[in-house]
């Protein structure tokens, strides 16, 4: 099924393993450790990514960090462009946002539109104390002025490309992948 | 989707797609900030006809929280009462530039009419004896949140049955959810013509609902509606408390996991018992809470998506 995929590997499982390894002690090192610490994934794929790496700093730490989904469905600002989204579950952790230092976790990072709509998502449940970006991959072409915190790697891409992460949680094997868009 | 006029225009994924954002929409309910920016800039008219205290205001509710712009017409203080024709009226207001228009309205078969005049969306809330989709949908989800998927299990719709629209899109909706359905009335107020339909379409009547009970996962108790009766349906109202109420001893009857669900507004001691509708079976509550996060779900639906080309 592997061969059906299109375009080329770029990160492999491992690969991806140790970027999110890397990424969870830098997120621990900046915030000298895990307290105030509240992960919040963006449906769909970075809500898996965002246990993964509550999973990873709880072993470098030894505590728990509270980890939830943020989805944004409903702020963002091309709903009238494309067919209608599937709407996904928000659960934001026991203790909310309020006062708490969150890591918004996604897998790419393209025009950073779906990271302002995150902000906006955010700022109905609560004030907290600083916001941060960690995604799996930074492809670049920016349309707002938005950067990642804490990048698994940074893909230089054409804007004809398409970037996929696979992960097992969702579509059963970790990769990413790069491919020119059908049609272009 | 543009426009929701019957059930009978829904697929089951389209349905399972809207239950499945109310289920998210709920949430919203219970924030300190309910707004949503979804719908900003958008006008929705509430153009209700006929009296209405839930449907109208959760519309308007929904269309708020999610950052529309509503406004409420009723027929009385409009030109309709000045003699306006129906078509001139919506016509009027269509040319002022709306997105979509919610409407109540006696007659059957209005708001499909209506679509045809406009270009804006239509939502069916409600019309003469023929269809009440958004409350078909509210009670499927309130259904759905306590039995989980409604595959197979069997729904008893007790009542007026001849008047009600809720009846046909509930019908319709669960039909499409594959649910078992059994219509509960007495003959004179089981709709007429309701033979051929039944088996044609796979659900069962009777005239006994003493024999239906044990069976059921859910009940739903429909209003006896004596604003639309000559009189003459039943000897008297305390005959058709105990011949199809939802009485205290029926309650016991009922499966330990059976549901009692009533659209409103209730008529305590006629269809539904004080002690059947406070049970702890009882969905009302829930119904009530679930019409808002329902209808947001489905502004959503309608709403957003691609801009349909004019």
């Amino acid at each position: 099924m592997n061969d059906a995929l299109p375009g080329r590997m770029v990160l492999s499982g491992p690969d991806m393993a140790r970027a999110l390894r890397r990424v969870g002690h830098e997120v621990l090192e900046a915030n000298k450790g895990s307290a105030d610490l509240v992960l919040l994934g963006i449906p769909s794929r970075g809500v898996p990514l965002a246990h993964r790496l509550a999973q990873t700093m709880a072993e470098v730490e030894g505590e728990h960090v509270p980890c939830g989904a943020l989805d944004i469905t409903m702020y963002r600002d091309d709903l009238r462009r494309q067919p209608v989204r599937h709407v996904e579950p928000t659960s934001l952790p026991p203790g909310g946002v309020e006062g708490k230092v969150v890591v918004l976790v996604d897998d790419v990072l393209y025009s950073g539109r779906t990271v302002r709509a995150a902000l906006d998502a955010l700022a109905d449940y609560g004030r907290p104390q600083s916001v941060r970006l960690a995604v799996m991959v930074d492809r670049g072409h920016r349309e707002l002025p938005i950067r990642a915190d804490y990048v698994g790697k940074n893909l230089p891409t054409a804007k004809t490309e398409r970037v996929w992460v696979r992960l097992a949680e969702v579509d059963g094997h970790d990769e990413v992948r790069i491919a020119q868009e059908a049609g272009s | 989707m543009k426009h929701l006029l019957s059930m009978a225009d829904l697929s089951r994924e389209e349905i399972l797609a809207i239950l499945d954002t109310a289920a998210t929409m709920h949430e919203v309910q219970h924030r300190e900030v309910k707004k949503l920016p979804t719908l900003r800039g958008r006008t929705i008219i509430n153009f209700f006809f006929e009296d209405s205290t839930r449907t109208r205001s959760s519309f308007e509710l929904a269309g708020k929280w999610m950052s529309a712009d509503t406004i409420n017409l009723t027929g009385k203080g409009t030109s309709v009462s000045k003699g306006e024709s129906l078509r001139d009226t919506v016509k009027t207001i269509d040319a002022m530039g709306v997105d979509m228009m919610v409407i109540r309205h006696m007659a059957s078969g209005a708001p499909a009419t209506i679509a045809q005049w406009t270009n804006c969306s239509i939502v069916n809330a409600g019309d003469g004896t023929h269809e009440h989709p958004s409350q078909a949908l509210l009670d499927a989800y309130t259904m759905r949140a306590r039995l989980g998927d409604l595959e197979g299990r069997h729904v008893a719709l007790v009542g007026d049955l001849a008047h009600s629209r809720v009846l046909r899109s509930n019908l319709i909706c669960l039909r499409t959810l594959g649910a078992r359905v059994t219509l509960v009335a007495p003959p004179t107020l089981m709709p007429s013509g309701i033979g051929p339909w039944s088996e044609g379409d796979g659900f069962a009547t009777s005239y006994d609902l003493d024999d239906v009970l044990p069976s059921v996962d859910a009940v739903m108790m429909l209003r006896v509606q004596r604003e639309r009766m000559s009189g003459g349906y039943f000897p008297t109202a305390r005959e058709y408390a105990v011949t199809y109420g939802l009485t205290t001893a029926r309650l016991a009857a009922l499966p330990g996991h059976a549901v009692i669900a009533h659209p409103g507004p209730m008529n305590r001691g006629l269809e539904i018992s004080g002690e059947a509708a406070d049970a702890a079976q009882s969905l009302v509550l829930e119904q009530v809470s679930a019409g808002v996060a329902v209808r947001m779900s489905i502004l959503y639906h309608l709403l957003s998506g691609e801009a349909m080309s004019a």
